[in-house]
């Protein structure tokens, strides 16, 4: 490469110590350079390098080690010189990737040497080699702090260096109050400032708490006033990894950092002397200031703000101006400089001239020669389309974005431009977009697939106007990049393809003729015999389309396909024959053919054997029932784009975000929302993951419920059904007779309750846990009291609207009982988990008896009350089998949680246990009286609940048999 | 910065600098994996690359890359210069730098990266300014070689 700088030249001469250079035949060793050589360091390495083979080396290794050993070990004392030279061998033998397990002390003692040559190669080995938790620790901190206290800069400055590069927490509890000292003091001399700035800054990356805030941090922000611009150089980057954490704290370093912009951008290339880099004025400095201010926000006071537009203009300005110099050190400075300014203004994001000027730069830099600067064009313009003063701006730039995607020789540069396509797509160019993306992936490189693949159906699901072109756009997609397709992308066209009627003939007719190729991917088929199990009554009416065919056409895959597919097939050809009689004996056939009926494979052969005994015995209202189409998919947020998040990081597709925010509702494609009252999901962040039930159910899931009982029989050995509501009441009875505990939990979250009652008032303290590492966004959960429950209890909440990784979030609810109730309150919880929506429905544990008071009597009164209360509807009773331990002392445990008052003594038969309260509500109160009867030999219980109001007897009664 | 790693066209490791906490083991397996990537690469190709959740920058000076690692908010083409910069340091206390004087030199190289860098941030970018500093260590050792020897 033509670089400013001589390439450094192997073998060249250096004419002024030729005699310590050896012939290049023997010895290859230069000269040793200036200061202080050790010949027996060169010596040896020159020897490894004349090694033939690695054994050798090793060989070569283990004898200076031997030898370095003896020294160490041996009696007579080494003097500091030894000491260094075989401290430094060790050293060159570590970083040849060799362990190294001793020297370490004879390091630590070099630091305390007080020759210059010495301590430093000490503090090398030191900032090499040891590890924080070596027992040394204490001895290297003690040297350090000689050092720092030495008031020689050099000395101080290899100490700071030493810190800097350990930057152990032993190192921080040690120095993290001295260094901002020796910092900001008067006295301190400019290279040990410079030092001190950037030590400290790796003690706050690595240990921030041990990092105090205090009277130094105003006098540090000061630093950016320094006459030394090295200082300055140093002190910014302090300043601005403390000012992300404490906003506030800086925030005067703002129109510092501006002032101290704005006279490097207006100073002459000169006027900065050594600052000047191949005549671009401070560009690191520069860069810096650049990086600190987007830390905040555009600066409110009027005149500092116009300064700073006013270098951001002379920076854009400069860009179009001849460069100063051919070298490429020049234009990568200057630049370098030019995005960070465009940064801060897409940071910004609120001045539409600069945002429309950065875009117009970076739209020149698309077509430059240097790779480099078409692939940061590429990249920043990547998020310039997601400003929607700069989207349509960008926009223009499309056939050269396309051209990069074709032409481009490095797989970095293809990958950025597609990102862009991405990121630029709107509906006025989605076609277009996918059109070409579909076409770059015949040749796209193998790393990149998967995620081309992820955005193209994202892309097609979210533009598309009609949804033949969406069918056909998935359809493509499998058939170029089959192998990428992941589940995600053929459950979501599934999904789509159900919930939009309009569609479904054309996806089955598609799917058909798709499935034609001699050799088709296996996610085809599955979407095939998905779609055609489900809508191939659709295309029945083309004689080239029959039942027959279309079955003889999924068969003919079959074989070849891997067991989850197989087992999708068989569900396809149950529904066959609900669609199509007349294929009802042939698929018989098949099913009992010996090959599926008794395949080794359980899962396949139990849908073989039910499949086949289900269309023998059931009538055909019955399967009709069973085998129902599919109803709509409740979930409203793609899947598919939830994983491209997960795969990219949060904020990585922001623009699509934007978008949502923009797009109107005809385009959405999901038409659950539009299809019925917003059902609320239990979504996972694999929602998909029963969408075909391959692992539980077999795919009659919600329709079974539907048909009862008559499918009990049946399927008695069937897995557990899907639920079909979305109300999520697992926990709910366990806490009838307890109020604290988990309610929920799953992957993400979870939720735990605490509550206390108090006549018919109530506290109840939801906990949400988040599981995760990851914040979740728009975190709402709301409590909703269905029907008319809101006239018998009240609820009030507020809740924060984040939940950070690993925290906790606390609700409280305040409860009053207005009157009798019997259905529960629901809380509903929403929010982003990775770009997913998350929606969860639970019924809240509040249940009638939390409002009870107890009642002490004697056994007198008790069936005194009792005989008060036989009208039939006061009195309401089951009888039921026991479900949990019978043990005496484990019911009382649960009666007395019930809140009733349990009473000894009373009832004749001392097995029995009777409990009398009274329900507390604003309306009224409502004496109850409890008597349960165990039977040990029979395992049941007979439970009788007696109470001035029927509703009351009933819903307790109902409660408590699940109880026990 | 992350980490600076310079390595020959052989793919030996000739100096790594790490300003972030790592084991030993996940050192040797990030150089491997990357000495692998960079060497891989086609001259004219773009000196930037994402590699995990970090950006790469790198570039080739006759038989040596210089490697770094920065973080998604960095600045690529100041990287980009900062290598050369210390290319430059390099080159001027050396006399014409060569790869070999890094290897017989290591710890000199090491000394010049520390004036110039600390903890990952550019600590001092004048020429002028960092071979001021080492040349002043140098007379240091002079000093004591004269007065010892």
């Amino acid at each position: 490469p033509s670089n400013a700088a001589p390439p450094p030249r192997p073998g060249r001469r250096r004419p002024q110590r030729p005699q310590r250079r050896p012939s290049r035949r023997s010895i290859k060793m230069p000269a040793v350079s200036k200061g202080d050589g050790m010949r027996g360091l060169a010596v040896f390495i020159s020897d490894i390098r004349n090694c033939k083979s690695k054994e050798a080396e090793i060989k070569r290794i283990n004898k200076e080690l031997a030898n370095i050993r003896s020294k160490f070990k041996g009696d007579k004392a080494l003097d500091g010189y030894s000491k260094k030279k075989y401290v430094c061998k060790l050293l060159f033998i570590f970083l040849l990737g060799h362990d190294i397990d001793f020297g370490h002390m004879e390091a630590v003692n070099l630091l305390s040497s007080n020759k210059y040559t010495e301590k430093q190669i000490g503090y090398l080995f030191i900032s090499v080699l040891v590890n924080s938790n070596s027992e040394l620790i204490r001895l290297i901190n003690n040297a350090i702090k000689n050092d720092l206290a030495s008031r020689n800069p050099t000395f101080m400055c290899l100490a700071l260096h030493c810190i800097a590069n350990v930057g152990s927490r032993e190192m921080a509890e040690a120095f993290a109050g001295e260094i901002p000292r020796i910092l900001v003091a008067g006295d301190t001399m400019d290279s040990v400032k410079q030092s001190a700035a950037l030590c400290l800054l790796r003690l706050y990356k690595t240990s921030p708490d041990l990092v105090l805030m205090g009277e130094w941090t105003s006098r540090v922000v000061h630093l950016l006033n320094d006459q030394h611009m090295g200082v300055v150089t140093a002190a910014i980057s302090l300043i601005t990894c403390l000012s992300q954490k404490n906003p506030d704290e800086f925030k005067t370093c703002v129109s510092l950092a501006v002032s101290r912009l704005s006279r490097i951008v207006s100073s002459a290339s000169t006027d900065l002397q050594d600052y000047t880099y191949y005549f671009v004025p401070a560009p690191w400095l520069s860069c810096k200031l650049l990086r600190l201010l987007q830390c905040y926000p555009p600066p409110e006071d009027g005149a500092v703000k116009g300064r700073l537009v006013e270098c951001l203009e002379t920076i854009l300005n400069k860009a179009q101006e001849p460069p100063k110099s051919k070298k490429v050190q020049h234009s990568n400075a200057k630049n370098a400089i030019l995005f960070e300014a465009i940064s801060l203004i897409i940071h910004y994001d609120s001045e539409p001239n600069l945002l429309v000027r950065a875009c117009n730069q970076l739209g020149q830099f698309l077509q430059h020669r240097e790779t480099n600067l078409r692939y940061l064009a590429l990249e920043s313009m990547c998020t310039l389309a997601s400003s929607e003063f700069s989207h349509e701006a960008v926009k223009t730039h499309i056939e050269t974005v396309i051209n990069a995607l074709k032409t481009e020789r490095d797989v970095s540069v293809r990958q950025r431009a597609a990102d862009l396509l991405y990121a630029m797509c709107d509906r006025s160019n989605a076609k277009q977009i996918v059109a070409e993306m579909l076409s770059y992936l015949e040749t796209a490189d193998y790393s990149i697939r998967e995620e081309m693949v992820l955005k193209v159906a994202i892309l097609a699901e979210k533009y598309a106007v009609d949804y033949s072109w969406y069918v056909d756009t998935i359809l493509n997609l499998i058939r170029i990049a089959g192998d990428y397709v992941s589940e995600e992308v053929w459950y979501r066209v599934i999904q789509i393809v159900i919930n939009r009627d309009d569609v479904q003939g054309y996806a089955a007719k598609t799917v058909f003729e798709a499935l034609q190729a001699p050799a088709c991917h296996e996610n085809m088929v599955k979407v095939g015999g998905y779609i055609l199990g489900e809508f191939g009554n659709l295309i029945a009416g083309d004689p080239r389309s029959s039942p027959l065919v279309q079955f003889n056409l999924l068969h003919s895959k079959f074989h070849l396909c891997s067991v989850p597919t197989r087992a999708l097939l068989l569900s396809a050809y149950i529904k066959f024959i609900n669609l199509f009689p007349e294929t009802k004996a042939t698929i018989q056939e098949v099913l009992r053919c010996d090959s599926q009926i008794r395949n080794s494979d359980v899962e396949l052969q139990q849908r073989a054997v039910e499949y086949l005994k289900l269309s023998s015995i059931a009538s055909t209202d019955v399967l009709a029932t069973v085998l129902e189409e599919m109803p709509p998919f409740p979930e409203r947020e793609s899947s598919i784009l939830a994983k491209l998040k997960k795969k990219k990081g949060p904020g990585a597709v922001s623009v699509s975000d934007l978008d949502e925010g923009k797009r109107d509702g005809g385009g959405e494609l999901n038409g659950a929302g539009e299809r019925g009252p917003e059902s609320s999901v239990v979504s996972t962040p694999s929602p998909s993951a029963d969408l075909l039930g391959l692992r539980s159910a077999p795919p009659v899931g919600s329709a079974a419920q539907g048909a009862g009982s008559l499918l009990v029989d049946v399927f008695s050995e069937a897995g557990p059904l899907a639920p079909a509501s979305g109300v999520n009441d697992d926990g709910f009875l366990r806490f009838v007779c307890k109020n604290n505990g988990v309610l929920f939990e799953n992957q993400l979250l979870q939720i735990g309750i605490k509550s206390e009652y108090r006549q018919n008032l109530g506290r109840m303290y939801l906990f949400y846990g988040n599981k995760t590492s990851v914040q979740f966004v728009n975190f709402t959960s709301t409590v909703s009291c269905p029907g008319d429950l809101q006239s018998h209890i009240l609820c009030t909440p507020p809740v924060d609207p984040l939940v950070e990784g690993g925290a906790q979030l606390q609700q409280v609810l305040n409860i009053e009982c207005l009157s009798d109730f019997s259905d529960a309150p629901l809380l509903n919880i929403r929010f982003r988990y990775g770009g997913a929506l998350q929606n969860l429905t639970l019924k809240l544990p509040l249940t009638i008896n939390k409002f009870f008071q107890p009642t002490e009597m004697g056994s007198q009164d008790f069936f005194q009350r009792w005989k008060q209360l036989s009208l039939p509807q006061q009195e309401a009773q089951k009888i039921f089998k026991a479900n949990h331990s019978m043990d005496k002392e484990v019911l009382k445990a649960k009666l007395l949680g019930l809140g009733m008052a349990l009473l000894e003594n009373v009832d004749p038969n001392p097995e029995n246990f009777v409990c009398a309260g009274v329900v507390q509500t604003k309306a009224q109160q409502v004496g109850c009286l409890l008597r349960l009867e165990p039977n040990i030999q029979a395992q049941m219980y007979r439970l009788t609940l007696r109470s001035s109001k029927d509703t009351v007897s009933k819903r307790l009664c109902d409660l408590l048999a699940e109880q026990f | 910065m992350q980490f600076m790693l310079l390595f020959s066209r052989q793919g030996k490791l000739r100096l790594q600098k790490w300003y972030v906490p790592l084991s030993d083991k996940e050192k040797k397996k990030i150089t491997r994996e990357l000495v692998q990537t960079v060497l891989a690469r086609k001259p004219k190709m773009c000196s930037f690359l994402e590699w995990r959740d970090l950006k790469i920058v790198y570039k080739r000076y006759a038989s040596l890359y210089f490697c770094c690692a920065i973080e998604d908010q960095d600045n690529e083409l100041i990287t980009l210069e900062i290598i050369h910069r210390y290319v430059e340091l390099l080159d001027k206390y050396f006399g014409s730098v060569c790869e070999l004087d890094i290897i017989f030199n290591f710890e000199k190289a090491y000394f010049i990266l520390d004036e110039f860098l600390l903890g990952g941030e550019a600590q001092e970018t004048s020429k002028k300014n960092v071979l001021k500093a080492i040349e002043q260590a140098d007379l240091l050792q002079e000093v004591r070689h004269n007065y010892f020897l």
